[in-house]
């Protein structure tokens, strides 16, 4: 080898050891400063997210420990206790919570997929139609206790008198909204083609709907329904003063109405042990409720999509 | 190919054919009343509104401005004034958007940045929209026999320590506004965390995948890259879990105490707008109901407010990433 090559091949060498120097290790040493800082993050991401959960877990164990150990056939049918009474259980409150979230189904379900149908359908782009999707999802953040206002305006002061049927009608003015937002995206959802291929068989447009879209958009429909119930099942605002509470089985839809939501309010704040215990015991049929709803709401939500 | 001619298709037996008369007036009907339907929900608001804010004009003019900027709430004397709750809904509202605001955008990270692989993402995912499920008189319930007796040495000891600062002023004797709020943060953080999952889904994938390619580590893409990007999205959230906040009635009702004062100090009981409503409004007379209306009204006012400037941030947040795809 000359002397030529040589002093270039070292000067290559040094070259490439400068370079090696200068370049950046590939690994991140975990701690330099910048990866130190993404793993406390990532650690402190961690602690939130299990913090976040703990109060549903303990929520869960008290209504299964405070609940479970109380509920009975004679619980799930008896009537309240008065207040030094033992025993005694939320029957009434039961059917009262049933009968007036079906009076809020009945009267939203309807009204809110026949909307849903103008929003999704007929006029989407039609300033009614933005209005209305506007305020249904204003509606949606509306405070519940404001329905009771209202209805107790409207309902309860023309009827002179508390009813399940108030209730119910607050309870729908909570649910509508919910309803047609999600049966409108359900519906927004179902493909332009088939639509099309219906329209091309000469369909009008209400055979359209009542054929394909609504039944294609079933499964969507049904999962927002099943989780109005679950949101109306579970709440009380409203019916603090359109329902009120009875201490009997409810024997006319004009007279006051018990509720679980309402029975577990008024006794939750009494100083003996049986009346709270029965508080527990009602909170943990209601979550079951709510729980069954949403959970049949997930069921009907995935089988399609 | 033969001719057919379209009468000769069309038998009476058939189940093809054209639309008869009956089906076009079916259609016209149908769709009429699908047009009143959507057409009742304006009117409902509208008379929502109406009357809710009629109901309250009495008030309105024998009370005045007065009633929003008095305190004292005495119905022998009828004297009424909402200051204390307004202020006490407004605080509670902030401590709790505060605390699950934070928690609930964090959560919101942990499910959309790959923290965990999708399928427990999903699982996670439920849990907390579970949370959601739960109903407001239960979390009062597990507020008042769990949370309460566990606050209370925590609040008491800080008092003890560190009375000075006008947030621990007093000690926690029971219902109060620390855990008024904590249930409240509780409640409002799968709202949160929902609407801030969407905005961050909502970033096209390039985008982080842009930022892990000049070498940035995870949290500097989260926080140099996706959460700015996704900021609108998650103001949004945090104004619509205000809103939710602001209106919550039972769970507060059962746990800040229905005190009428006003105070910084978080273990002090207090009141809200919505748990005034709730605690009064079914004993009340003639003249309490009427102001209890007005109190009302402001709280609609309020809330309405809160959710449509909420919703006005959620659209342009959306409109934003429809104009770039």
């Amino acid at each position: 080898m000359s002397a030529p090559d040589l002093a270039v091949e070292s000067n290559l060498r040094a070259l490439s050891q400068q370079a090696d120097r200068r370049r950046p290790s590939l690994q991140r040493a975990p701690l330099e400063g910048r990866a130190l800082r993404s793993g406390i993050l990532t650690g402190l991401t961690w602690i939130a997210a299990l913090l976040a959960a703990v109060p549903l877990f303990s929520v869960i164990y008290m209504l299964f420990v405070e609940g479970g150990s109380r509920l009975s056939w004679e619980t799930l049918t008896a009537l309240p206790p008065s207040a030094f009474d033992l025993g005694g259980g939320f029957g009434n409150a039961i059917v009262g919570t049933v009968v007036m979230v079906g009076i809020a189904t009945l009267i939203s379900v309807p009204l809110g997929i026949l909307a849903a149908v103008y929003l999704a359908i007929l006029e989407p782009d039609s300033r009614l139609a933005d209005t209305v999707r506007f305020l249904a999802k204003v509606l949606t953040g509306f405070p519940s206790i404001l329905a009771g206002v209202f209805v107790y305006a409207v309902m309860v002061v023309t009827m002179k008198t508390y009813s399940a049927l108030a209730g119910g009608v607050a309870l729908a003015v909570l649910m509508l909204p919910t309803v047609v937002l999600a049966a409108e995206q359900a519906m927004a959802m179902v493909p332009k083609k088939m639509k099309d291929a219906a329209y091309g068989m000469g369909c009008t447009r209400t055979q359209v709907i009542l054929k394909v879209v609504l039944p294609t958009g079933a499964s969507g429909i049904l999962t927002g329904v099943m989780l109005a119930i679950a949101g109306a099942a579970g709440n009380s605002a409203p019916l603090l003063f359109t329902a009120l509470f009875s201490d009997y089985y409810l024997s006319s839809l004009t007279e006051p109405t018990a509720s679980l939501a309402i029975l577990i309010f008024n006794f939750s704040g009494m100083p003996y042990d049986n009346q709270i215990q029965l508080a527990w015991a009602a909170s943990l049929v209601l979550v079951l409720i709510v729980l069954a709803f949403n959970i049949l709401a997930r069921l009907i939500g995935r089988q399609k999509y | 190919m033969a001719s057919v001619s379209f009468e000769q298709l069309k038998r009476s037996d058939s189940v093809s054919g054209p639309p008869s008369s009956g089906d076009y007036t079916l259609d016209r009907g149908f769709r009429a009343v699908a047009w009143a339907s959507a057409a009742l929900i304006l009117v409902l608001v509208a008379y929502i509104v109406l009357e809710i804010g009629g109901k309250a004009m009495p008030a309105i003019s024998q009370y005045g401005l007065g009633f929003l900027t008095t305190t004292e709430w005495n119905v022998q004397a009828e004297r009424f004034g909402i200051l204390p709750q307004i202020w006490g809904t407004l605080y509670s509202s902030l401590l709790a958007l505060l605390l699950g605001g934070l928690f609930g955008i964090a959560i919101a990270i942990f499910l959309t940045q790959d923290f965990l692989p999708p399928r427990l993402a999903a699982v996670f995912r439920t849990i907390i929209e579970l949370l959601a499920a739960i109903p407001s008189v239960v979390f009062g319930l597990w507020g008042i026999y769990v949370l309460i007796p566990l606050l209370r040495p925590v609040a008491n000891w800080l008092h003890d320590v560190a009375g000075g600062i006008p947030f621990f002023s007093t000690s926690l004797s029971g219902p109060g506004l620390a855990p008024a709020a904590l249930v409240l943060a509780i409640m409002i953080l799968p709202t949160v965390a929902s609407i801030s999952v969407d905005a961050l889904r909502q970033i096209p994938y390039k985008v982080k995948e842009a930022a892990y390619g000049m070498g940035t580590t995870r949290w500097e893409a989260i926080l140099k890259v996706m959460l700015p990007t996704a900021a609108s999205g998650i103001l949004a959230a945090l104004v619509l879990g205000f809103g939710r906040a602001l209106g919550e009635t039972m769970a507060l009702a059962m746990l800040i105490g229905n005190s009428n004062q006003i105070s910084l100090s978080l273990f002090a009981p207090a009141n809200t707008l919505a748990a005034l409503l709730a605690s009064s409004f079914p004993e009340a007379g003639q003249v309490e109901i009427r102001a209890l209306m007005y109190a009302a009204l402001a709280l609609l006012a309020i809330t309405l407010i809160v959710n449509a400037v909420g919703l006005a941030v959620m659209k342009f947040a959306t409109r934003k990433f429809e104009a770039e795809r």
